[in-house]
């Protein structure tokens, strides 16, 4: 859910960027993260804790606390909390620790 | 390797304060920036500071951001900002080793000052890591940067200013607060703010904490309960609340993990949020050209992580050897005004606690 009214901060339009989430093409907005990006689309859950596979949303949004981390064209581990949502990218949630041998 | 006198770690209100009088010293300095941009936690503060006029009261945060990024940038020759930047090796012998873009650059600098702030502080209860649960400051993050609404509804664990603030920030941006949970028997933050809150009808209950969360793959609902004097829970006051949203604010830590990589004697002091180094009257560490300023060296509001920045950035040009026209004047001055900012009741942990690290 993005903001529609603010008595402080005005949100103008902005370029409208496609993307692949879990191979889906999906929409986000000229200056998101990839986390806030989907977050508007109402997906939470981000990546799955490594033992217990628990679902792993969001936590900190400013790239400390590694809950976030997703494969993202192909590499592993990224805070998608502060990585720049880019038009075309190939993002994936993340299940393991990360396999240097990822596919795209 | 590239050579620059000063160093200075984290582009937030601290660090670009001391880049600020390091330049009007005429000392040249490096700022390093891990985020995209600069400016630090103030680009999503929509709310106006306290203090005085020295330290941009009554102005947004989002505006004094302006402010200190204007300030740097009036000194192109000598302030260079490195964004999208992380430190990822610090040595005594002052080489700072960065990471951009997929490359690793060395930098060989005479001073650093480790300005890198803090971050949120956890809760345990169970099923605490369910998406959906956020520190309060993503919250913070995601509507006022980015625009976006953290859920529907939302709890907000915590009552300091940060929790009080938030609560209104989230109403502001249409999201409905349920209720303040504060595990203390008093608010604990400024009662301006906690009355801003009450006005629209948002319930402060104090002695009251979480108990656990639920939900299959998101938070669905919480449980709350009562909390006697000693922070128990007392049977029979358990209560459900249906959010898809809880903000954790219970306090900073320091990020002071760069300062424990390079061997800088630190304490775990309580009153500051957790570990940090010990320091002389001019923010040097036990490691001499080794500065700190900012949340790193003791969790306090913004306004007196900009005043530091700014005696910092005077000191250790003075120690190099770049001396302001004004330096006498205005270290007293910084040194009066953080005296200031810390005077009455609400700064007695702060000077309980940098009595602590004196060294």
């Amino acid at each position: 859910m993005r903001i529609k009214e603010h008595p402080i901060l005005t949100f103008g339009e902005k370029e409208k960027l496609s993307f692949f989430f879990d191979g889906k093409e999906v929409y986000g907005y000229e200056g998101d993260t990839i986390a806030s990006a989907l977050h508007a689309l109402g997906i939470k859950i981000l990546s799955y804790s490594i033992k217990l596979k628990r679902p792993r949303g969001l936590y900190c949004a400013i790239g400390n606390c590694s809950s976030c981390n997703m494969i993202v064209d192909g590499k592993p581990n990224v805070r998608s909390c502060v990585t720049m949502l880019v038009e075309g990218m190939n993002v994936k949630t993340q299940v393991n620790k990360g396999d240097i041998n990822e596919k795209n | 390797m590239k050579k620059i006198d000063l160093v200075i770690i984290g582009g937030g209100p601290a660090g670009l304060s001391a880049a600020k009088t390091a330049a009007e010293s005429g000392l040249a300095s490096l700022v390093i920036e891990r985020s995209s941009a600069i400016g630090g936690q103030l680009v999503k503060q929509t709310h106006m500071f306290f203090g005085s006029e020295k330290q941009y009261a009554k102005t947004r945060g989002i505006d004094i951001a302006k402010i200190l990024v204007k300030d740097v940038l009036e000194f192109p020759n000598l302030i260079e900002i490195m964004t999208n930047t992380t430190v990822v090796g610090l040595y005594k012998d002052k080489v700072v080793t960065l990471l951009k873009k997929e490359k690793y650059i060395k930098v060989q600098a005479k001073a650093i000052i480790i300005a890198t702030g803090a971050s949120e502080k956890v809760l345990a209860f169970e099923n605490n890591d369910l998406p959906g649960i956020y520190g309060a400051g993503a919250v913070q993050t995601l509507m006022n940067v980015h625009g976006v609404m953290p859920g529907h509804d939302v709890v907000m664990v915590g009552s300091g200013n940060i929790g009080l603030i938030i609560s209104y920030q989230l109403i502001q941006a249409g999201v409905n607060v349920k209720c303040v949970l504060e595990a203390a028997s008093t608010i604990g933050g400024y009662k301006v703010h906690a009355s801003k809150l009450k006005r629209l009808g948002v319930d402060i209950k104090t002695s009251h904490s979480i108990k656990k969360a639920i939900g299959k793959d998101c938070l669905e609902k919480i449980i709350i309960g009562k909390l006697d004097d000693k922070w128990n829970f007392i049977d029979g006051f358990d209560e459900e609340i249906e959010i898809d949203a809880l903000c954790i604010s219970v306090g900073l830590s320091p990020l002071s993990s760069l300062l424990s990589m390079i061997g800088t004697e630190m304490k775990y002091v309580g009153y500051l949020g957790g570990l940090v180094p010990l320091i002389n009257k001019n923010h040097e560490t036990s490691i001499e050209n080794i500065f700190v300023a900012g949340d790193v060296c003791g969790i306090e509001e913004a306004s007196s992580a900009i005043v530091e920045g700014y005696l910092t950035g005077l000191v250790v040009a003075n120690k190099l050897g770049f001396i302001h026209p004004k330096y006498d004047e205005l270290y007293l001055d910084f040194k009066n005004q953080l005296r200031n900012l810390r005077s009455g009741p609400f700064g007695e942990k702060i000077r309980l606690g940098l009595k602590e690290i004196a060294r």
